[in-house]
C-alpha cells in the first residue's frame, strides 16, 4: 500500500506505541490517586506536558491543556474566548478554515455575532490588507489556521499577530495548528499567539488526543466541566496512555523537522513535477513555495476526483480529493473554491500528502501508474473536444 | 467511504459501452461540469429497437456505474419499453445506491429522457421553472423524483436531485413542492364511502379476524362513518384487560396501514 493521505491521519510511530503500552497494561493507575502506584501515571502526564511545552516553545507548562482532538481544542478556544468577552461580538476568520472551526462560527452568526471571513488569492495566500481593514475595537477573536489542510499553504502567523496587536491589543488570536504540527517549527511566543490547537494523529500519535495552548494572559472557562483535572479546565480522568503518546510524538516530530523540510519536500516535489510533466491535463492548484513540505494539490481537468481515488485505491494508492462526491455533501472543496480554482479542475482535484514513512519507491510507483489511470478516465469523459484542445495547447 | 454494491464496483471498474456513436440517432445530455457531474448518452435506433448505446460520463464511481448499466439495460430493447425506465430501475439494477448518490441514477434517467425527446423531436418542454439555481434543477425534475421514488423529505429530494445541496435557498420551495404533491396524491387516493366500507370489511375479514381468532377472539364490523370505523369485539378480547391496547395497536394500525391513514377505530 502507498499511503499518501497523511493530512487525513498518520501511522502511529512504533516508539510512540512503546511509550503508551505500559499505561495500557500494568501502569493503569488513576493519576489523581494518592498511593505510590499512581506515581508513574502522574509523572507520564507531567513529562508529556514538558515535551509539548518544548515542542511549541510555550513559556510555562501550565499553558498546556490536553484534549481529545483538534476539534475539541478549537471549540474550547473559540467558545471560551467568546464567553469571557460577552461585550465583543465581532469575529474574524478565513474562508479556508477547517470545518470544525467554520461550522462553529456559523453557529455564532445565528446567535447574532458578526463574522468576517477573510479571502485568499488564486495561490491560496491570505489577503492581509482585508484582515487589516476588518479588525475593530470590538473584535473578540481572530482565528486563523497555520497551514491549510488541502493545499498546505502556510499563513504568515507572525505578521498576522503583529497586525492584530497593533490595531486592537485586546483581541485574542487563536491558531489552528493541526496541519502545521510536525511539519514546520511552531513557536507560540515568537509568533505572538494567544491560543493554539494541535491534534496528535496528524503527527504519528494515535487518534483521540489533542492539545490546546492558552497563554498566561488569556483566561477561558472549561468546555467540559466536572473534576479538577487539567487545573479544572478540562474535566475527565486523563487519557494517560494517549497523553504519553502525544508527548513522545511531539519529541520525535521536533527531531524530524529537518528531514521533513529536506527529504519529505524532495519527494513531494518529485511527485509534483513528475505528475505535471507526464499528464497533460494535470493542473497544480497552488505552486507557491510557502507550503508545508509534505502537501501538494493537483487537479485533473475534465475528470472527477472520486473516480480517480477509486481507481487509485484498486492499485493500492491512498490519496484524497476535494471533490463533492467524496464528502457526502454536494459541494466541492470550499478551499479550492475560495481560491477561484476553475470548474474544469475543481472536481478532479487530488490532495497528496506525504510523511516521514513515504519512500522513493512509493513516489516512483505512483508516477509509473498514474498516467494510465488518468488516460483511462479521460476516455470516459464527455469533454473529449476540450481535452483535445488542452492537449494541443500543451503541445502533446 | 461509500457502501457501494458489488455491481457498482464492477461497473465503475469495467464500464461497458464507453464512447460515442458517430451517426447516432439520438443524443441526450444531463448535468454540467460546474455541478460536478455530467453525462452524454448516444443511441442507435433501428425499427423502434435500440440497437446500440454508448456513454461518456464526468462523475464519481456511482455516476459511471449508473451510465454503464443503463446502456446495458436498453440495448436490444424496444423504444417503448426503454421509455418506461425510471431512475429507480437504474438504481435497482445496480443493487441499490447510497442515498446521497441517488442523484447519479436520476442523472442517467434524465440523459435518456433527453435523448428520447430529441429522437421523437418533441418540443423541448416550454421554459421550465428552475427551482435550484446552483444545480439547475427544474420543478418537473423534482416532481418526477418525488413521484418515482416516493420521497417525503427535503433531504431526500436533495439526495436524489441535488436540489438544495449547495446554498440551500430553495429548500423552502422544495418543501412547498412536497406539500403540493402530498395534497394532490391524497386527493387522488380519496375513496368514495362505498369503496371505503368494502375495503375496511375486506381487511377485517382477511387480515384482522384471523389474527384475533388465534387468540380466541372475534371482531364484527358495525358501521363506517367518514373515517370512523365502529367495531364489536368478542370472546377473550372483550373482557381482557388489554382489549383497548389490542384495538389501538392492531386493528387501527392495520386499517390505517392498509386502507387510510385517517381511520379512527371505535369499540361499540
Amino acid at each position: 500500500m502507498i499511503y499518501l493521505d497523511n493530512n487525513a491521519t498518520t501511522k502511529v510511530d512504533e516508539k510512540v506505541l512503546e511509550e503508551m503500552l505500559p499505561y495500557l497494561k500494568e501502569e493503569y493507575a488513576n493519576p489523581s490517586s494518592m498511593y505510590d502506584f499512581s506515581r508513574k501515571a502522574h509523572n507520564a502526564i507531567k513529562e508529556a506536558r514538558g515535551k509539548i511545552k518544548d515542542f511549541i516553545n510555550a513559556a510555562n507548562e501550565r499553558e498546556i491543556i490536553f484534549t481529545s482532538c483538534g476539534s475539541e481544542s478549537a471549540n474550547m478556544a473559540i467558545k471560551g474566548v467568546l464567553s469571557y468577552n460577552p461585550a465583543k461580538r465581532h469575529i474574524i476568520t478565513t474562508k479556508v478554515e477547517h470545518p470544525c472551526v467554520l461550522n462553529t462560527y456559523k453557529e455564532y452568526e445565528k446567535q447574532g455575532y458578526e463574522v468576517d471571513y477573510i479571502g485568499v488569492n488564486n495561490s491560496g495566500e491570505l489577503d492581509l490588507e482585508e484582515l487589516k481593514n476588518k479588525i475593530r475595537k470590538d473584535t473578540a477573536l481572530v482565528s486563523i489556521m497555520w497551514a491549510n489542510n488541502e493545499t498546505g499553504v502556510i499563513f504568515p502567523i507572525k505578521q498576522i499577530s503583529e497586525i492584530i496587536k497593533s490595531r486592537s491589543p485586546e483581541t485574542k488570536f487563536f491558531v489552528d495548528a493541526v496541519q502545521a504540527a510536525g511539519k514546520i517549527p511552531i513557536d507560540v511566543q515568537e509568533n505572538g499567539i494567544d491560543l493554539l490547537g494541535i491534534s496528535g494523529h496528524k503527527f504519528h500519535a494515535p487518534k483521540g488526543v489533542g492539545m490546546l495552548y492558552i497563554n498566561a494572559k488569556t483566561s477561558i472557562p472549561p468546555l467540559i466541566t466536572g473534576g479538577h483535572q487539567e487545573r479544572g479546565l478540562r474535566a475527565g480522568t486523563e487519557n494517560v496512555p494517549y497523553i504519553a503518546g502525544l508527548g513522545k510524538a511531539a519529541e520525535l516530530a521536533a527531531c524530524n523537522l529537518e528531514y521533513e523540510a529536506k527529504e519529505v519536500k524532495r519527494l513531494r516535489d518529485k511527485l509534483e513535477t513528475g505528475i505535471l510533466s507526464s499528464i497533460f491535463n494535470a493542473r497544480l492548484n497552488t505552486s507557491i513555495t510557502n507550503r508545508v513540505p509534505n502537501t501538494t494539490n493537483i487537479g485533473f481537468e475534465y475528470i472527477e476526483g472520486e473516480l480517480i481515488l477509486l481507481h487509485l485505491s484498486d492499485l493500492g494508492i491512498c490519496a484524497s480529493s476535494g471533490s463533492a462526491c467524496t464528502s457526502g455533501s454536494l459541494e466541492p472543496s470550499h478551499v479550492l473554491r475560495a481560491m477561484g480554482t476553475p470548474f474544469t479542475s475543481l472536481h478532479g482535484s487530488i490532495r497528496w500528502s506525504l510523511s516521514k514513512y513515504t519512500t522513493e519507491q512509493d513516489i516512483d510507483y505512483v508516477l509509473e501508474k498514474l498516467p494510465a489511470v488518468i488516460e483511462k478516465l479521460n476516455k470516459i469523459s464527455p469533454f473529449q473536444r476540450e481535452l483535445e484542445h488542452l492537449k494541443a495547447c500543451k503541445g502533446v | 467511504m461509500w457502501d457501494y454494491s458489488e455491481k457498482v464496483l464492477d461497473h465503475y471498474r469495467n464500464p461497458r459501452n464507453v464512447g460515442s456513436i458517430d451517426n447516432a440517432d439520438a443524443i441526450g445530455e444531463a448535468g454540467s461540469l460546474a455541478c460536478g457531474d455530467s453525462l452524454k448518452i448516444y443511441l442507435k435506433i433501428d425499427n423502434g429497437i435500440v440497437t446500440d448505446a454508448k456513454f461518456q460520463t464526468f462523475g464519481c464511481g456511482s455516476a459511471v456505474a449508473s451510465s454503464s448499466i443503463l446502456t446495458e439495460m436498453i440495448i436490444g430493447k424496444p423504444i417503448e419499453e426503454v421509455r418506461k425506465i425510471t431512475n429507480k430501475d437504474i438504481a435497482d439494477a445496480l443493487d441499490g445506491l447510497p442515498p446521497e448518490k441517488m442523484h447519479c441514477s436520476v442523472m442517467g434517467h434524465e440523459a435518456l429522457e433527453d435523448a428520447l425527446k430529441h429522437y421523437f423531436k418533441e418540443e423541448a418542454a416550454q421554459q421550465e421553472k428552475i427551482v435550484c439555481t446552483c444545480f439547475n434543477v427544474t420543478e418537473k425534475q423534482i416532481w418526477d423524483a418525488i413521484k418515482d421514488n416516493g420521497l417525503t423529505t427535503v433531504e431526500e429530494v436533495t439526495n436524489y436531485t441535488k436540489a438544495g445541496g449547495a446554498c440551500g435557498r430553495c429548500k423552502g420551495i422544495i418543501q412547498d413542492i412536497l406539500n403540493t404533491y402530498n395534497k394532490k396524491s391524497a386527493e387522488e387516493s380519496k375513496m368514495t364511502s362505498t369503496q371505503m366500507v368494502l375495503k375496511v370489511n375486506k381487511i377485517i375479514e382477511t387480515v384482522i379476524a384471523p389474527e384475533l381468532e388465534k387468540d380466541g377472539g372475534g371482531i364484527e364490523l358495525i358501521d363506517v362513518s367518514g373515517n370512523k370505523v365502529m367495531v364489536k369485539l368478542y370472546g377473550r378480547c372483550s373482557s381482557c384487560k388489554n382489549s383497548l391496547v389490542t384495538l389501538k395497536s392492531f386493528v387501527e394500525t392495520t386499517l390505517r396501514e392498509k386502507v387510510s391513514k385517517e381511520i379512527e377505530v371505535i369499540q361499540v
